[in-house]
C-alpha cells in the first residue's frame, strides 16, 4: 500500500553568522506497508521515528530537503497529494494529547474529522459519536472537554478520529506511551482491529516489548539509519534470527529476557548522540 | 533502617488514597512497588521521601524522624527529570547541587563531558535522567525512591541506568526503592516486591 524508497531527510540548522548547515534527520530509509498489517518501528528517542510519520503525511517544516520516493497505492505520493489524501486516505495519531483542541468536546472534535473525510454535517455527527462509543467512551466522555479526560481516553478520542475518517494507512505515534497496561492493552487493540479491517497502520514506538504481540513487521531504527526489518516472530528465545547486532541487543536488554548489554553496546552507549 | 509506620494520606478529607500502610527498607536493599496508575505509589514515594507529609502514621529514618533541614538522607527521583531541573542553570550547576561527582562516578553512568556546559533542554531525557540520578547520589544520601525512572528510556539505555545505580548502591549500601509498572524489571531488580491497590500494600514475591 505505501512504499518507501530510500528516503533521506535533512534538516536545516544555523550556526553563528547565519551559516546554513544540513542535519540528516534519516537516511536511505526503505520500507513497504501492506494492508491488513501492523509495520512497527521502533527506535530509541532522537532516531528519526516521528519525522518519518511526518514525512509521509508531508507535514514537515518548512526548508526541509528530502530525496528519495514515496508510493502510495502504486502512484507517487507528491506534496499536492499528500495535501489531499490527509484525514481522508491517509490518517495520523499524533504522539501528543496538547493535538486536541481544549476548547471543543471530543464529540464535535471527532465530526470534524468525518466531516473532513467527506461525510455530511448530520451524518459526521452521528458517525462521530459511533466511533468513541466503538471505544469503549461513554456519554460523559463523549461531551467532556480534553482536560476532563484521562491519558488513555484522549488517545482513544484521537483514535476514533482516525476510524471516522475511514482512512486506508493509519500512523500511530508512540500511542502507548504514559498509560496504565490495560488502557495500553485498550489502545493496542484498538489499532489491532484497524489492521484486521484491512487498512495497513504504522505503529511507531520505542517500546519494543509491547509492540511486538500485535505487530507483524518490526523495523528498528536507530539514529536515523534503518538497522533491520524483520518479522515479529523472530523476536524469540535469545534472538539469534536477528541479523543486525543492535536488534539483538535490544532484545536482550529487555528485562524479560537477559537483562544485560554487551560489550560494544556499553561503549556504544555511551557515545555522545545528538540531542 | 527506613521504616513506615501506619501511613494515611488523602487529597480530600473524604477520600484516603492510601491506607494504614507500614513498609521497612533496610541499608543496601532493594524493595519492588508495583500498582495500577491512580493507585498511590508515587504519594507514598513522596511521602517516604519526606516531599509530602502524611495525614497520620510516621516515617521513622533509624529510629528518629528524618531531618527537617538539610540534605535528605531519603532522596526522590522523579520520573520527568524535565520537571526535576532548574531550565535556566547550567548542567554542570545542576550536577553539582549538592555534591561533586568525582569524573569516575560521571563515567560509570555514562555522562559526557560535552554535555556539562549545555542546559537541560539541550539533553534528551535518558540523559538528563542519568544527570538527575548522579546529583541525588551525594555522600549523606542513604535511601533512594526510584519513581518510575526507566520507563520513557529504550531498553539498551535502561539497562546501563540500572547497572550503574546497583553497583554504586551496593558500594555505599543505599536502600532503594523501585516504583515501576513493569513487574518484568521489578523482578529483575528486587527480591521483594510489593503490589499497591486501592490504598493497600501487598506483597507479591
Amino acid at each position: 500500500m505505501l512504499h518507501i524508497d530510500r528516503l533521506t531527510l535533512q534538516l536545516p540548522y544555523y550556526q553563528p553568522w547565519w551559516k546554513r548547515r544540513w542535519a540528516t534527520c534519516f537516511e536511505q530509509i526503505s520500507l513497504s506497508l501492506m494492508p491488513g498489517e501492523i509495520h512497527a518501528i521502533v527506535g530509541a528517542s532522537g532516531a528519526g521515528k516521528s519525522l518519518l510519520a511526518c514525512a509521509i503525511m508531508g507535514l514537515l517544516p518548512e526548508g526541509a530537503k528530502t530525496s528519495g520516493q514515496l508510493v502510495f497505492q502504486s502512484e507517487p505520493l507528491t506534496p499536492a497529494r499528500q495535501c489531499q489524501l490527509r484525514g481522508r486516505q491517509l490518517a495520523l495519531i499524533p504522539q501528543s494529547l496538547s493535538a486536541l483542541d481544549p476548547l471543543v468536546r471530543s464529540q464535535r472534535q471527532v465530526s470534524w474529522a468525518a466531516r473532513r473525510a467527506g461525510q455530511a454535517k448530520a451524518n459526521a455527527w452521528k458517525s462521530a459519536g459511533q466511533a468513541l462509543a466503538h471505544y469503549q467512551l461513554n456519554d460523559a466522555a463523549q461531551r467532556a472537554f480534553p482536560h476532563e479526560l484521562s491519558g488513555g481516553m484522549a488517545r482513544r478520542v484521537l483514535t476514533a478520529m482516525a476510524h471516522v475518517s475511514h482512512a486506508q494507512l493509519i500512523i500511530a505515534d508512540e500511542p502507548s506511551v504514559g498509560l496504565d497496561p490495560r488502557q495500553r492493552e485498550r489502545v493496542m487493540a484498538a489499532l489491532k482491529a484497524l489492521a484486521d479491517q484491512g487498512k495497513a497502520v504504522m505503529l511507531i514506538t520505542h517500546d519494543l516489548r509491547h509492540a511486538l504481540p500485535i505487530a507483524d513487521k518490526v523495523t528498528i531504527m536507530r539514529q536515523g539509519q534503518c538497522m533491520e526489518t524483520t518479522t515479529a516472530r523472530a523476536f524469540q528465545g535469545s534472538g539469534d534470527t536477528l541479523s543486525s547486532g543492535y536488534a539483538k541487543s535490544l532484545w536482550q536488554a529487555l528485562p524479560d529476557n537477559a537483562f544485560s548489554l554487551p560489550v560494544a553496546q556499553v561503549a556504544a552507549s555511551k557515545e555522545p548522540n545528538s540531542a | 533502617m527506613l521504616e513506615a509506620h501506619h501511613l494515611e494520606f488523602g487529597f480530600r478529607p473524604e477520600q484516603l488514597v492510601l491506607n494504614d500502610i507500614s513498609l521497612a527498607l533496610s541499608e543496601g536493599e532493594w524493595l519492588g512497588l508495583s500498582g495500577d496508575s491512580g493507585a498511590g505509589k508515587s504519594t507514598l514515594g513522596k511521602l517516604l521521601a519526606g516531599q509530602l507529609s502524611p495525614k497520620d502514621g510516621r516515617i521513622c529514618i533509624d529510629g528518629g524522624p528524618l531531618p527537617a533541614r538539610g540534605l535528605s538522607p531519603v532522596q526522590w527521583l522523579p520520573q520527568s527529570p524535565e520537571l526535576a531541573v532548574n531550565p535556566r542553570w547550567r548542567v554542570a550547576k545542576i550536577l553539582r547541587e549538592a555534591w561533586q561527582p568525582p569524573a569516575a562516578l560521571l563515567h560509570a553512568f555514562g555522562i559526557q563531558p560535552a554535555w556539562l556546559s549545555r542546559f537541560p533542554h539541550a539533553l534528551s531525557g535518558g540523559e538528563l535522567q542519568r544527570v538527575c540520578v548522579v546529583r541525588a547520589l551525594a555522600p549523606g544520601v542513604r535511601y533512594l525512591i526510584a519513581d518510575e525512572i526507566s520507563t520513557m528510556l529504550d531498553p539498551i539505555t535502561q539497562v546501563a541506568l540500572w547497572q550503574a545505580l546497583k553497583t554504586y548502591a551496593e558500594k555505599h549500601r543505599l536502600g532503594v526503592l523501585v516504583i515501576s509498572h513493569d513487574t518484568a524489571l521489578l523482578e529483575r531488580l528486587c527480591p521483594r516486591r510489593y503490589h499497591l491497590t486501592q490504598g493497600v500494600l501487598a506483597a507479591s514475591g
